[in-house]
């Protein structure tokens, strides 16, 4: 494989194309609203009105809009249908020559659309994610042949470094520092691990990223391997994720056919391969010490760090572990360069992060933002406010591990410093927003209760304190709390927070604490019942 | 190897490079509570009761190395509410009832306890329902005693060799189990050596037919047993 190779293959798939797309989102979500079979109705409809010649079907990655699916979209000219059923694959046919067509359409000019600034999210709903040659066409690949071919390791990491990316997991650590650090770290052999363990409640950026652009990800992998000198990677997908997972290996494979995975890329002397790990149901998996230990075949839980992975990780070895998201703006950074992708954002939080806007919100789905917009213009724009009108309260981001910011606090900028400040985290990207039918109590309750069912069961604060706090939440939601409970809710949170061994024990309590905090009228009117 | 030079309490003390700050604590007198680290085995920082204060941050001292001009502060106001919390934890977790138990009198809780002060529990008893395993012709487990510390497990994997013991389910439910979670007495791997009792802190494991307060643990005979064979090589 050489830079002409893929040239070439670009351009015999643009020659192969129709000049009309229909793209049907078969990402998870419209998928379980029959989104297969609409996406074989349509064809049908296609082949019957004898379209064949300039109109195919094409099954893509999520378009965004999952409140509104199954979303079909008819490109280039960009008409978007919405909550389309089977049977209407023959009026959205028929409507592509200027015929009318009942199903419900979409504002592609909304907020939600025109807000949001795609890179991670770049070709998702534009391309077919199981076909290499699409993504090739899209420019993919390039990038790493860029890296392997025109530049150092060295020179990577150093425009890593300069692009101010940080860890999308969601603690922000600075991707480049982490990148020359497995650099610098002694070993034999080295490993790249992309955590895709993405397990809060609401969150499902990183399977839509897997689903809609799996080689995004592998191409991200495969710089980093190349910069930190790693020969093996492993991606570690939970196992609730089946299409994930299956789009993911028919990547690898169709990667690794085309020599761009495996030995000798691009001719270099660079080779890398990458296997699967699916998970096996446990939240803890994607702290990432429990999830080294998972890929090594051991129980999944969580170790003392130091030593971090960079210097000691996968059997010992240095080891880079970035999250999907974080991988999957590789390729653009080294496309556009570090100063465009620093010339997003903010000055601390650099480019863009994708959220999963779900709960009592009017548009439910995925958003890719540049950092710095405000929780305001997230839930009010993009979001298009409340569901069916209602007054939203509040959003939690960071799922269990984050905390409630109330809706007087919507102007704050999303970015780490901020959202930390306010007593939340970044998260990885699950944004659930609570209107004035939520009760403040009950959704720290159910965190809780995910944290205490989710806790490996290695350290002692974090097992029964748990439990602990659970049940004083319990006793509080039933009316029978006092005072003297909530002041031991708030000392076991104190506990949790700082004697835990993982981040999540020492991050369960945020949803309790910031609840504590800004809706402390809602815990009182219960006690004092 | 170097000498490092840490404070510990405000006071300067030596210790070997590589060692932690447990043991040179140790060394320096000062007596850090522990329950999951026992002399002989690797280290965990499951019991987060040997928590040090380290310019400012928490760290586990029995994993956590020395290093040059550490301050290390081991039974601050704040650590020592902590580990009386954590020992509180512990006794509400299963049921550990001193009066009926075979290692009373024997038991590391037990002293812990004592040692910290806990005179009371303030939180609500979990009570599970937890089994007892004696279907081993020798020895019994006894889950409403087991504080999941698991030094039975290191014990038989590290000085055994034979990892019988490990631990199934998270959270609470989490539970020491033999092989294939099988009964212990139907254990394929078990060797019947003891060192898993040697090791228990508790009543947890315990020699069939010892009754009240009888059951006595040796857990020196680990680090013994780890010391002869480096010795002899």
């Amino acid at each position: 494989m050489e830079l002409h190779d893929l040239q070439l293959i670009a351009r015999r798939e643009r020659e192969r194309r129709r000049r009309i797309r229909i793209h049907c989102c078969t990402s998870s979500g419209c998928l379980a609203s029959q989104g297969l079979e609409i996406q074989k109705r349509l064809e049908a409809a296609v082949a019957e009105a004898g379209l064949e010649g300039e109109v195919e079907v094409v099954g893509v990655g999520c378009i965004g809009s999952c409140g509104q699916g199954p979303m079909v979209e008819i490109a280039p000219e960009g008409t978007l249908y919405e909550y389309v059923r089977p049977e209407d694959a023959d009026a959205i046919v028929a409507a592509i020559n200027g015929g009318e067509c009942s199903v419900q359409r979409g504002d592609p000019l909304r907020p939600f659309f025109t807000r949001q600034f795609p890179i991670v999210r770049k070709n998702a709903g534009k391309i077919d994610p199981e076909r290499i040659e699409e993504y090739i066409a899209a420019g993919g690949y390039r990038s790493l042949y860029r890296a392997i071919n025109e530049m150092t390791p060295a020179e990577v990491i150093d425009e890593i470094t300069r692009s101010g990316l940080r860890g999308r997991g969601g603690a922000g650590y600075p991707t480049g520092l982490k990148w020359s650090t497995v650099a610098k770290s002694r070993g034999e052999r080295k490993y790249v691990v992309c955590n895709g363990d993405e397990g809060d409640p609401g969150a499902f950026m990183d399977r839509s990223v897997l689903e809609s652009d799996p080689h995004l990800v592998l191409e991200g992998m495969c710089i980093a391997a190349y910069a930190i000198g790693a020969d093996q990677g492993y991606i570690y997908v939970r196992g609730e994720y089946p299409f994930a997972i299956q789009r993911l290996q028919k990547a690898i494979n169709q990667a690794k056919k085309f020599g761009l995975l495996g030995s000798q890329i691009f001719d270099s002397t660079f080779d890398f391969r990458v296997d699967i790990r699916v998970g096996a149901g446990a939240f803890v998996c994607g702290e990432e010490t429990a999830l080294l230990a998972s890929i090594e075949g051991r129980r999944g839980q969580p170790r003392p760090r130091p030593p971090y992975p960079a210097e000691s990780g996968l059997w010992g070895k240095p080891t880079l572990i970035n999250n999907v998201e974080t991988f999957a703006n590789i390729a653009s950074i080294i496309e556009h360069g570090p100063d465009w992708y620093a010339s997003i954002g903010t000055e601390t939080s650099r480019g863009t992060k994708v959220f999963a806007l779900t709960g009592k919100i009017h548009n439910t789905g995925l958003i890719e933002v540049p950092m710095g917009i405000t929780l305001r213009e997230i839930v009010h724009q993009l979001g298009g406010g409340g569901h069916s009108g209602s007054e939203v309260k509040a959003v939690q981001t960071g799922g269990p591990s984050g905390g409630c910011i109330p809706a007087s606090l919507f102007d704050t900028p999303v970015d780490y410093e901020s959202l930390a400040q306010v007593g939340s985290i970044m998260g990885s990207g699950g944004m659930v927003v609570m209107d004035n039918s939520t009760n403040m109590v009950e959704l720290a309750k159910f965190y809780m209760e995910f944290c205490k069912d989710e806790s490996c069961g290695k350290c002692v604060p974090c097992r029964v304190g748990t439990v602990q706090i659970h049940r004083l939440l319990e006793k509080i939601t039933a009316g029978q709390g006092s005072q003297a409970d909530i002041d031991q809710l708030q000392e076991l949170c104190q506990l949790l927070r700082n004697t835990s061994l993982c981040g999540l024990g020492q991050s369960a309590p945020n949803p309790v604490m910031s609840t504590l905090k800004y809706f402390t009228e809602e815990y009182e009117h219960l006690i004092e019942r | 190897m170097a000498a490092k030079t840490l404070l510990i309490n405000g006071t300067m003390v030596s210790a070997r490079e590589g060692e932690t700050i447990l043991e040179a604590a140790r060394d320096a007198g000062v007596k850090i509570p522990t329950l999951c680290h026992l002399d002989g085995l690797s280290d965990v920082g499951a019991c987060r009761l040997c928590l040090v204060e380290v310019g400012g941050r928490l760290r586990p001292a029995c994993t956590t190395t020395v290093s040059e001009g550490m301050d290390v502060h081991t039974h601050t106001d704040a650590l020592k509410a902590y580990r009386r919390q954590i020992i509180e934890l512990l006794f509400a977790e299963r049921g550990h009832v001193c009066a009926v138990c075979v290692a009373s009198g024997h038991c590391e809780l037990q002293d812990m306890a004592v040692t910290l002060g806990m005179d009371h529990v303030r939180y609500a008893y979990l009570a599970p329902t937890c089994s007892v395993d004696i279907s081993h012709e020798r020895f019994g487990l006894d889950h409403n005693r087991c504080i999941l510390c698991s030094r039975c497990v290191r014990a038989c994997d590290e000085v055994e060799g034979v990892h019988t013991w490990d631990i199934a389910g998270r959270g609470t439910s989490a539970r020491v189990i033999t092989d294939m979670n099988q009964p212990w007495g139907e254990s394929e791997t078990c060797t019947a050596c003891g060192k898993c009792l040697l090791a228990c802190p508790t009543g947890a494991l315990f020699k069939r037919g010892a009754t009240v307060a009888e059951m006595e643990h040796a857990p020196a005979r680990i680090a013994m047993i780890v010391e002869s064979r480096r010795v002899r090589g």
